[in-house]
């Protein structure tokens, strides 16, 4: 099954709307608490990440009886250096974004805590793609 | 398994208007023949259903007061909101004479344990590490988090909440006096139905230590009778000697924040609680130690059997906390006696998520039934005008992929099924009359802003 929702960058009061659309459909889908809270919660730092970073962005969830796989394509300056953007604490947020306690530079680590797999792709003044899978049932990993 | 719960709809009363159901925080109610019906596997009991109803449809259960008198020692445990709701030149023995005079031989006021509750929640928060702890207080915020915020249920603070810890603290203290425990009756004056529900079948322990319910709205009537036709203004106040300020203030909005380290919020009304607690499941706040949710507007002085003004309420106890506030240095005050232990009484044991809105265990199964009702979603016309008998367009699409509704329940698509010849008029009729009832199609001049709408 496939869900899309779209996001405008610097839009932060919608951030999180499309988490909340995920997290209806996997308590309807009765998926086990524990694992749809990593899921919500990764893919609300997804969105966090296109309001602050991009101009705008696309979620692609798909949904299968094993795993979710949730695409995150923003048109944004993209970035230069994926490894360091991945540290926790790294961070390119401007002051302003970082004092409403966005941008804190736990984004792309603490997806990657909260997912079962994740590939980025960016290029540079172009955009980044981010691809998160989590399997649905504990006994699947 | 079926989940106990005090508000009923009284079938000869309602009129199937909707009020209820559009309103309803858990889409919990249905029409069906021209009544309201409440789903108890969704329903939390926090009484929105109530305020709603233009024609008090909407029943409390309560137990019978007759039952007290099968008890010798019958103990009535009231909530600082009873007394809260009468002009403060009415004296607290007043009130407590009225009770006297209803038939309790012992009255005791709820927020007595307060301090326990306090400690409890303090060694609680020191021994569990998740955060933010939701306030186990409100029982309709407890019920709230197990059937919508399922993920949150590990959030709920496990500590008994004052009226549990004050009906053992009571039942022991009596029994240690020397009275067998089959002779005391423990009754609470309650001012919600979630309080009922929480006595009747509770969350987290096996059995109250409560007898009964009585329901405040009863006994404001009572009492005020009873005044009016004994009271004199030369009582002396008569003081609870165990009541605190700290207790008076407990069941108000910021009543339990206020003592809580770190950073906490108190939140109140169902409404709002329901819109944070949706941000919190998502982590977007982060640093919250404990949280304060009640269901009520201005927390229970805005209980649905709360008869008296909210605000005026709020405002008596506020003063009563100050005059409380200033006898507490007075150290003739008694402390608790130590009936109770804090690790045998202070504590709630496991509390079950039980997520409502689950299309099927089977995860295959269940997202097949998600893809027809998106598919019907596109069908159907979005404007939520409750007309099906289901309180919006998404709902009626679940119940019709459950197997509990139909297409045609929609009056849209019933129309145009009609127009398509797949569906014939009598059919369509007959449909309109299983939701809405037969009489409603029939002229009936009795409904408000009608030709007789007094009679
Ligand atoms: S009490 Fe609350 S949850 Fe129950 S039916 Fe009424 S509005 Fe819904
Ligand atoms: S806020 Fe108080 S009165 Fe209202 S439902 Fe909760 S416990 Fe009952």
């Amino acid at each position: 099954m496939q869900f899309r929702h779209k996001i405008a960058g610097g839009d932060f009061g919608k951030a999180g709307n499309a988490a909340s659309s995920v997290k209806k459909i996997l308590r309807q889908l009765n998926i086990d608490h524990s694992i749809s809270k990593r899921i919500v919660i990764a893919l609300y730092e997804g969105e966090v990440n296109v309001v602050a970073h991009a101009y705008s962005g696309i979620i692609d969830a798909d949904i299968d009886d094993t795993k979710i796989k949730i695409t995150i394509t923003d048109k944004g300056p993209g970035i230069a250096d994926i490894e360091q953007a991945m540290q926790e604490g790294y961070s390119t947020a401007t002051p302003q974004v970082r004092e409403m306690g966005f941008g804190a530079g736990m984004g792309l680590s603490n997806m990657k805590k909260n997912s079962d797999s994740m590939k980025i792709s960016s290029i540079p003044g172009d955009g980044t793609t981010v691809e998160l899978i989590t399997f649905l049932k504990s006994d699947a990993r | 398994m079926d989940f106990h719960h005090a508000l009923f709809v009284d079938n000869d009363l309602c009129i199937g208007c909707t009020h209820c159901m559009t309103i309803c925080p858990t889409q919990a109610i249905r029409v069906r023949n021209g009544k309201a019906i409440i789903l108890a596997n969704r329903c939390v009991d926090c009484g929105e259903c109530y305020k709603a109803c233009p024609v008090s449809a909407i029943g409390v259960e309560q137990d019978d007061l007759e039952m007290i008198f099968k008890y010798p020692v019958r103990v009535i445990l009231i909530p600082s909101v009873l007394i809260g709701q009468f002009p403060r030149k009415i004296m607290t023995s007043g009130i407590y004479n009225a009770l006297k005079d209803i038939g309790f031989t012992h009255i005791y006021e709820v927020e007595n344990t307060v301090d326990m509750v306090l400690e409890a929640g303090k060694q609680y928060m020191h021994e569990h590490k998740i955060r933010p702890l939701i306030s186990s207080y409100c029982p309709a915020i407890v019920r709230l988090i197990q059937v919508k915020y399922p993920s949150l249920v590990g959030n709920i603070m496990k500590v008994n909440p004052p009226i549990d810890m004050s009906a053992m603290y009571y039942r022991e203290k009596l029994k240690s006096s020397g009275i067998p425990q089959d002779e005391i009756g423990l009754f609470y004056a309650t001012p919600c139905a979630a309080k009922i529900a929480a006595v009747k079948s509770p969350v987290g322990e096996v059995e109250s230590a409560v007898t009964g319910v009585i329901n405040i709205n009863f006994l404001y009537n009572r009492i005020l009778n009873y005044l009016q036709r004994k009271y004199t203004e030369t009582e002396p106040p008569q003081t609870d000697d165990l009541l605190s300020s700290k207790g008076i203030l407990w069941s108000l909005t910021r009543g339990e924040l206020v003592h809580s380290n770190g950073r906490a919020l108190a939140i109140d009304g169902i409404k709002n609680v329901n819109e944070f607690l949706e941000n919190i499941e998502n982590e977007k706040f982060d640093n919250i130690d404990f949280l304060e949710l009640r269901a009520c507007d201005e927390s229970c002085a805005g209980g649905i059997l709360i008869s008296g003004n909210r605000f005026l309420t709020v405002e008596r106890l506020k003063n009563r906390a100050a005059e409380y506030k200033a006898r507490e240095n007075d150290k003739t005050r008694k402390p608790l006696d130590g009936f109770l232990n804090l690790n045998e009484h202070g504590f709630l044991g496991n509390i079950e998520p039980r997520p409502m809105g689950k299309l099927d265990e089977d995860l295959s199964a269940a997202l097949k039934k998600m893809e027809r009702k998106r598919r019907l979603m596109c069908y159907l016309p979005g404007f939520d005008c409750a007309g099906c008998g289901a309180p919006d367009c998404q709902t009626l699409a679940e119940d019709i992929v459950q197997g509990d509704a139909q297409v045609s329940h929609c009056i849209f698509l019933q129309q145009q099924m009609t127009s398509q010849n797949l569906l014939s008029q009598e059919q369509a009729v007959r449909i309109t009359g299983n939701i809405w009832g037969k009489e409603r199609l029939e002229k009936n001049c009795n409904k408000l802003g009608a030709e007789d709408e007094n009679n």
